[in-house]
């Protein structure tokens, strides 16, 4: 296990259709119907910084109870991501796009 | 005619709209999700490919409740994707689509708000790769997916053999099955075989068939710690007789029970009660599904943690309540069968607590630099400190001066653990400590929905 391996493992073959979006800018991809919790650690050890310290959250309860899980996508938008899709084109901001 | 609103489409909720309606009232469904079925049957966004594989024996029944609305059609007001945030009386505040905010006015409300995981903190509870029990299981029936490719799976109800179960059959890397509150007390399950025989022979077949499976299964543990450098690498745990294991794992699902979800009923103005067999609090509900303030009802876990089976024999049974209390005549013989049916599944759920006992000694083990507040990192000596130099004796003051249960989960995650840990202080029972009141909104919502709203109104 390395520190960049995605933390999520798919066991069950997704039929939807490829979907290409963006982490910190570099390009991912994920199946339509996959939630963007789903999409962002099948690619990720982990969804964002947390505010209060220097470490990382990777959600937690997946049922929008613990708000764990929200991130900030380029445009500024904020997404709880266990409830909300992945979308072509996303950008889900991390650590930051490089510059 | 009268505008009945349920809240929470899993089977408490889905079960009392299909009475409403087969009563010919045209009930409101309004749910958060997309699709309906609650957290236990959650959908995947795209349909069920393979329901029979991830569900094990509860797909028949996932199936059945998922093709419910479909099957009664528009006889059901159905909104889905649409959080309540406030309750004024009866008026609600909703958004929907996460951007769309609107009022509704309701005669009558049925509060299916469900559960959640219950949480205790330990050591490395919140590196990257910890995740719930209820989380592990729908990362896998609604994305077919697991929360790692090495997983431990750690609990003190029956929801651990469950989730064992179907990572297994699901073809996951289980590399544990820790039930921390040990083999000893499952002895009362023997008396509980003549209360509900179908659902102990169920989890004796889970057991077995785990244990068939090779996956590792153990019992009892005073100590648990998730260990690794930014992500989960593995897991510490000490068992009964003090011998510590480590095991390696990327994953760990892990919680401790169930706790309802009440900040519905409590704006509401349902009056609370201390449950002591799950030491919760919960909106008062009588045995035929009324809450404190006429004309709110509840059913489901959302009032008395039961579990998915009583949800959909509590949904029906409120649903003629309301039923009743509306001027229906109510088919006696159907109440009485679902009396029966619920007083026998009671008795089965007290045996099942006694079976998974609270694992107090887990909190005995909590350093002062433990993190409590998961929203905003609040560590278990903020809350000791704050007992110790100010006098906090309870829970909503502690609230004030530590932030303790005032982060955007809004205490689901920490009350219950910074409940206990208050207690312990004060060396007085948990109930005496009080308990977090609820404030609107009870989940984020955007600043600009409401204003927006607002502005229309006026």
């Amino acid at each position: 296990m390395t520190q960049t391996a995605p933390q999520f493992h798919r066991l069950v073959a997704s039929s939807g259709a490829l979907v290409r979006f963006l982490i910190d800018g570099a390009p991912a991809e994920a199946r339509v119907g996959d939630l963007l919790i789903t999409a962002i650690l099948l690619n990720r050890p982990n969804l964002r910084r947390f505010e209060f310290a220097d470490t990382h959250r990777a959600g937690f309860c997946l049922m929008a109870g613990c708000q764990d899980c929200w991130v900030t996508l380029a445009d500024g938008q904020r997404l709880r991501t266990c409830s909300e899709l992945v979308q072509d084109g996303m950008h889900v901001i991390i650590d930051g796009a490089p510059t | 005619m009268s505008r009945i609103v349920v809240i929470g489409a899993g089977p408490a909720g889905l079960r009392t709209v299909e009475c409403l309606a087969e009563a010919g009232l045209r009930p409101i469904l309004i749910d958060e999700s997309r699709r309906p079925g609650g957290q236990i049957y959650r959908q995947p966004p795209n349909g069920v490919p393979d329901a029979a594989r991830l569900y094990g024996f509860e797909a028949s029944k996932a199936t059945a409740l998922h093709a419910l609305l479909a099957r009664l059609g528009d006889r059901v007001e159905y909104r889905p994707d649409t959080l309540v945030w406030a309750i004024e009386g009866k008026r609600l505040s909703l958004l929907t689509g996460g951007n769309q905010h609107s009022f509704i006015e309701a005669d009558a409300l049925v509060l299916t708000t469900g559960a959640m995981d219950r949480i205790l903190p330990f050591p490395g509870w919140t590196l990257p790769g910890v995740y719930t029990l209820g989380a592990a299981q729908i990362a896998l029936k609604s994305q077919g997916v697991a929360i790692g490719r090495r997983v431990a799976l750690v609990g003190a109800g029956p929801l651990l053999p469950l989730v064992t179960h179907q990572y297994r059959k699901a073809g996951a890397e289980l590399v544990l099955s820790l039930d921390v509150t040990g083999l000893a007390p499952k002895l009362v399950l023997a008396g509980a075989m003549l209360a509900n025989p179908k659902t102990v022979a169920k989890g004796l077949f889970y057991l077995a068939r785990n244990a068939l499976g090779g996956v590792p299964q153990r019992f009892g543990a005073k100590s648990l710690q998730a260990i690794g450098d930014g992500r989960v690498e593995g897991l510490v745990w000490q068992d009964n007789a003090g011998r510590s294991h480590t095991i390696a794992c990327d994953a760990i699902g892990v919680s401790f029970g169930l706790r309802s979800e009440i900040q519905l009923a409590d704006l509401a103005g349902c009056a609370m009660a201390f449950d002591p067999l799950t030491r919760q609090w919960q909106p008062e509900r009588s045995p035929e599904g009324r809450s404190s303030v006429a004309g709110v009802y509840l059913a489901g876990d959302g009032a008395v943690i039961g579990g998915a089976d009583v949800a959909e024999l509590a949904g029906p049974r409120t649903a003629l309540t309301v039923l009743a209390d509306l001027g229906h005549k109510v088919d006696p013989a159907r109440l009485a069968h679902l009396d029966s049916a619920l007083a026998r599944q009671r008795r089965f759920r007290v045996a099942l607590e006694h079976a998974y006992p609270f694992p107090a000694a887990l909190l005995d083990t909590l350093d002062d630099a433990e993190i409590l507040c998961r929203c905003e990192g609040i560590t278990v000596g903020t809350l000791r400190a704050a007992v110790r130099g100010r006098d906090v004796t309870e829970i909503n003051r502690l609230k004030a001066l530590t932030r303790i249960g005032m982060g955007r989960c809004q205490g689901r995650v920490c009350g219950q653990a910074a409940a206990e840990l208050l207690a312990r202080e004060r060396a007085v029972e948990v109930e005496a400590v009080g308990r977090l009141r609820s404030n609107p909104p009870v989940k984020p919502v955007p600043l600009q929905a409401p204003l927006a709203a607002s502005e229309d109104a006026a």
